[in-house]
């Protein structure tokens, strides 16, 4: 199958090819919210991103619910967009605390698709089950107290989504019936999905490294695109 | 069957709502009773805390979370082919089923696609493990009710299907199998007509509970009119799969938004019932397991000859960008969102899962519910505490 | 032949009668639930759904109960620390009481009965509302809330249907003309239907309306599924047992497989003739003191047949409409059964 038009077809629209669609949906969005919409992305025959602002986030999902009609919740959740501070931790064959790694600087901080302008983003998806679309929203939370309203009184499914955003990511959610932690005991302190939040795991027991990598099927040693050494990892293949 | 007209089920719900509204306005204390998260009718360690005016509930509130993993935070440190291990165990009765999705997002970000036999494995290895999941489904929930026998009739027939899977790929329960660019393993021989032979079993199964489920007047009086959901609340949840499909959402991911998998090319049907009662989930789910072996039957006469893996890098670094991928898993539509920057590792991976969104309407649900319903309408959603905690 | 004859002449005086009788009583009602246990629970069970049951004790597993007995007999004394103690003591014991009780008057030959009551059939009904009681103060005293709304839920179902019960026995009394289980028994082995005494005058042709109902309500005095919402063992996991652990609920356990038994014999005597077979076959009567209890016990385990076989396949009925089915159904059609054996037996 062809990559870019042909791949997510549905029998019930031959006519539109999906780009026409889903360039319509940001102009049909930018029609409704002005200014709300900040930037989008569209991957042709794949999928749309739209970057909206805060302010204009309750306003969202109201215009997308009810003009034009992506009643189906998909998930609503954040993005840190800091890189780890701890690295991958793939590569310690050592342990990183009797002979600590030199410092690498910091990879600079790059968001994704439709741009971003802070270290959170709260992301959600919405579809329109009858016109066979799907959308999926990101909006900047600021970087102090990050906060953003919520979507509840618009999709009552998002009450779970954004009880678990909250709790892994720190994100306040103004309006929201009852904030409390999801999965987490009520004494844990911290915000698990946040960067800076360590992987214990990874520091209690250290990363052996690659041990065991099974040949491709029918592929023999090949010199493959990207070399092993490009980025100093540890493990021999 | 009839159906419950849409004005008979608003005033189903609204007599419940208003039974719980009286007793919350009486202000009899009721009763705190906790559901789990040691049970035998809640599939894990799920806990519900009940505030029961006599039988009859007035607040309910789940609390997941005794089998969260952290599976998101555990992803960032992980090469893509580790997190396929990893995903398997998020709903672990239909285990292949989870893979699927994960490794066609990484396939859509590196821009590969599977060759055309690797597909169609894919997606029988896919169908396979939803029949697995859902025959467990089909004597589960009877024996909720009440009714010992069908569940060992699924556990019977659920090996047969096991069986194959794990002559294919080396695991019943997690046969990591799938990998970016295709699968790992040519099928073995005589595969296909094993398969063929298990697949009448499974209808002989099907039969048989229909047979002895649907056909007990008792069943029918305790689900009918149990746990009615109407289309919109079930939109406004996310609820997917056969729970929305019982409420007349006529949406399947196979069909409408097919992405890598073979169903295009084969001819099948959707079945959706206008109820939303915890019997019309039962009842779809029994269709979609006939219907998922008639799938089966045309994918196995017609396996296309062909490699079984495209060509990919050894190191697999996928290039960076975003995807969001959803495929119509047996618990409903499970999806990634992955987020790359061109690494060895995902940088942020989203797991949306069917049964957090499932679950997330029983608060709404079992308002002015009994506590048997309770256990009724919470077999018949069907979820996987794996796919709840992640 | 002569020690028969000699067994046979054997007349002990009235208290050393009544205690063998006794004795004898209480092996045969641990017994009877072994019997019961095994052959229906275990083996017949595990026939419908495909698999053999436990193997390993004894020949077959025929020993298992042995087996199952002794783990019970070994536990711990538990009782938890909110639990009322003595209620909590006292519970299976009455359970297991009125289950004894009920083996007073049911006959296993001619003379092979403890007392044959006159109002025998009467006695058994009001004997087996005891374990209402029991059931009661197993829920309450356990101090859980899993045991209270199962005690609730049971003693609301039990009473309910007695009444059916009640009146499905009436026909039977109507048709023999007696309360007492040893003229019942006579008056089927010796009746006829409409002249024709080939096979006497069983009450389950006549009164099969009364056989239903009576079997079904006594699955629902035993509560077991479709009637088990009290021990629904997925939702409340043992619902009033859950407390009980070791040889008190061993005693639960006996009572339960007990009772089953003592039932299903009660109904092969109100319906199938009990021990004696049709005075048209000339069976000697001498014979039947000792082919009595073998004849009871086949009749017996056909009826308990049925029982365990609904047990297990059907689901359970909700409470409400536990309560419903016996109300607005059941006593109705007993009631009309009644009438319609009235009116028969004075127009025949």
């Amino acid at each position: 199958m062809s990559t870019s038009e042909t791949g997510t077809e549905t029998p019930a629209e031959p006519e539109a090819p999906r780009d026409e669609l889903r360039d319509g949906l940001v102009a049909r969005l930018t029609e409704l919210l002005g200014d709300g919409v900040v930037e989008s992305h569209v991957l042709a025959g794949k999928d749309v991103w739209i970057r909206v602002s805060a302010e204009a986030w309750q306003q969202t999902a109201e215009s997308l619910r009810i003009t034009m009609g992506a009643r189906y919740f998909g998930f609503l959740s954040a993005i840190d967009w800091m890189p780890s501070p701890f690295g991958r931790s793939l590569e310690a064959e050592v342990d990183t605390i009797l002979t600590p790694q030199e410092k690498k600087a910091l990879p600079p901080m790059t968001t994704g698709y439709a741009g971003g302008d802070t270290r959170f983003q709260v992301i959600a998806r919405v579809a329109n089950l009858s016109e066979h679309w799907g959308v999926t929203l990101k909006v900047d939370v600021g970087d102090e107290s990050p906060s953003v309203p919520t979507w509840t009184k618009v999709f009552a499914g998002a009450e779970w989504h954004e009880r678990e955003a909250w709790e892994m990511f720190g994100i306040d959610f103004v309006g929201h019936p009852f904030l409390r932690p999801m999965y987490l005991p009520g004494d844990f302190e911290g915000n698990p999905l946040r960067k800076d939040f360590p992987l214990l795991a990874r520091f209690v027991k250290p990363w052996p490294g690659i041990v065991d990598v099974e040949p491709l099927p029918g592929v023999a040693d090949e010199g493959d695109a990207d070399g092993a050494a490009a980025d100093g990892e540890g493990a021999s293949e | 069957m009839t159906a419950i007209s849409d004005r008979r089920k608003l005033a189903y719900i609204a007599a419940q709502a208003a039974d719980s509204r009286v007793n919350v306005e009486l202000e009899s204390d009721g009763m705190t009773l906790n559901i789990g998260p040691q049970h035998p009718a809640t599939h894990g360690t799920l806990r519900i805390v009940a505030r029961l005016d006599g039988e009859q509930i007035i607040s309910a509130e789940p609390m997941a979370g005794y089998m969260h993993r952290g599976y998101e935070k555990l992803t960032e440190v992980r090469t893509y082919n580790q997190v396929t291990t990893l995903v398997n165990r998020i709903d672990w009765l239909g285990s292949f089923a989870n893979e699927v999705p994960w490794i066609l997002a990484a396939e859509q970000l590196m821009g590969v696609e599977a060759p055309k036999r690797a597909m169609w494995i894919r997606t029988i290895l896919f169908e396979m493990s939803r029949v697995a999941n859902i025959i467990l489904f089909l004597g589960d929930m009877a024996a909720q009710l009440g009714a010992l026998t069908p569940v060992f009739f699924a556990f019977r027939d659920r090996e047969y299907v096991l069986n194959l899977i794990e002559s294919a790929t080396g695991g019943r329960f997690h046969p990591n199998f799938d990998r970016i660019g295709g699968i790992k393993d040519d099928l073995p021989k005589g595969w296909v007509e094993d398969a063929k032979a298990v697949m009448d079993k499974v209808r002989d199964f099907c039969d048989q509970i229909e047979d002895l489920v649907l056909g007990a007047e008792v069943f029918t009086a305790r689900t009918r009119g149990i746990g009615v959901i109407p289309p919109d609340i079930a939109m406004q949840y996310g609820l997917s799969g056969a729970n929305a499909r019982a409420s007349g959402i006529d949406w399947d991911v196979r069909r409408d938004n097919n992405v890598g998998l073979a169903y295009p090319e084969l001819d099948w049907k959707v079945w959706t019932h206008p109820d939303g009662d915890s019997f019309a989930r039962f009842w779809v789910r029994l269709q979609e397991t006939r219907e998922a072996t008639q799938i089966l039957d045309q994918l196995l006469g017609g396996i296309p000859s062909g490699p079984i893996m495209a060509k990919v890098p050894r190191i697999i670094k996928v290039p960076a960008g975003e995807a969001y991928i959803a495929t119509e898993n047996p618990l409903g539509e499970m999806g990634y969102y992955v987020v790359s920057k061109g690494d060895l590792t995902p940088f942020r991976v989203k797991i949306r899962s069917a049964s957090f969104n499932n679950v997330s309407i029983t608060p709404w649900l079992l308002r002015g519910v009994y506590v048997p319903d309770v256990i009724t309408i919470l077999a018949s959603l069907y979820f996987i505490l794996g796919d709840i905690d992640r | 032949m002569t020690a028969i004859t000699s067994l046979l002449a054997f007349h002990p005086a009235y208290w050393q009668q009544t205690t063998i009788k006794a004795i004898l009583t209480l092996v045969v009602v641990p017994s009877a639930a072994a019997v019961i246990a095994f052959v229906f629970l275990f083996k017949f069970v595990s026939f419908m759904q495909s698999r053999l049951g436990p193997m390993e004790a004894g020949p077959h597993g025929s020993l298992q109960l042995l087996a199952e007995a002794g783990r019970f007999l070994q536990k711990e004394d538990l009782a938890p620390a909110d639990a009322d103690k003595r209620m909590f003591r006292l519970a299976p014991l009455v359970v297991m009481v009125s289950t004894f009780l009920i083996y007073v008057v049911i006959p296993a030959g001619p003379n092979a009965i403890v007392e044959d009551l006159p109002t025998g059939i009467y006695y058994v009904l009001a004997i087996s509302s005891l374990s209402v009681l029991g059931v009661l103060m197993a829920g309450w005293a356990s101090a859980n809330k899993y045991a209270l709304l199962g005690g609730l839920r049971a003693a609301g179902q039990l009473i309910a249907y007695e009444l059916p019960m009640m009146l499905a026995v009436l026909g039977v009394v109507i048709q023999a003309g007696s309360l007492s289980m040893q003229s019942i028994v006579y008056a089927q082995s010796g009746g006829s239907i409409f002249g024709w005494n080939g096979i006497g005058n069983p009450y389950a042709l006549t009164q099969f309306v009364g056989l239903a109902i009576f079997l079904v309500t006594v699955q629902a005095e035993l509560t077991q599924t479709p009637f088990d919402m009290p021990v629904a063992e997925s939702e409340l996991v043992a619902g009033y047992q859950v407390e009980y652990t070791g040889a008190r609920f061993l005693l639960f356990f006996l009572a339960e497989f007990s009772t089953a038994f003592g039932f299903s014999a009660i109904a092969a005597t109100l319906f199938l003739g009990g021990w004696n077979v049709p005075d048209a076959w000339h069976v000697p009567h001498a014979l039947m003191h000792f082919a009595g209890p073998a004849v009871l016990m086949l009749k017996t385990l056909i009826l308990a047949l049925f029982i365990f076989w609904a047990r297990f396949t059907f689901p359970r009925l909700r409470e409400d409409q536990l309560q419903k089915f016996a109300w607005k159904v059941l006593i109705p059609i007993a009631l009309v059964n009644i009438m319609a054996t009235a009116v028969l037996k004075v127009v025949f």
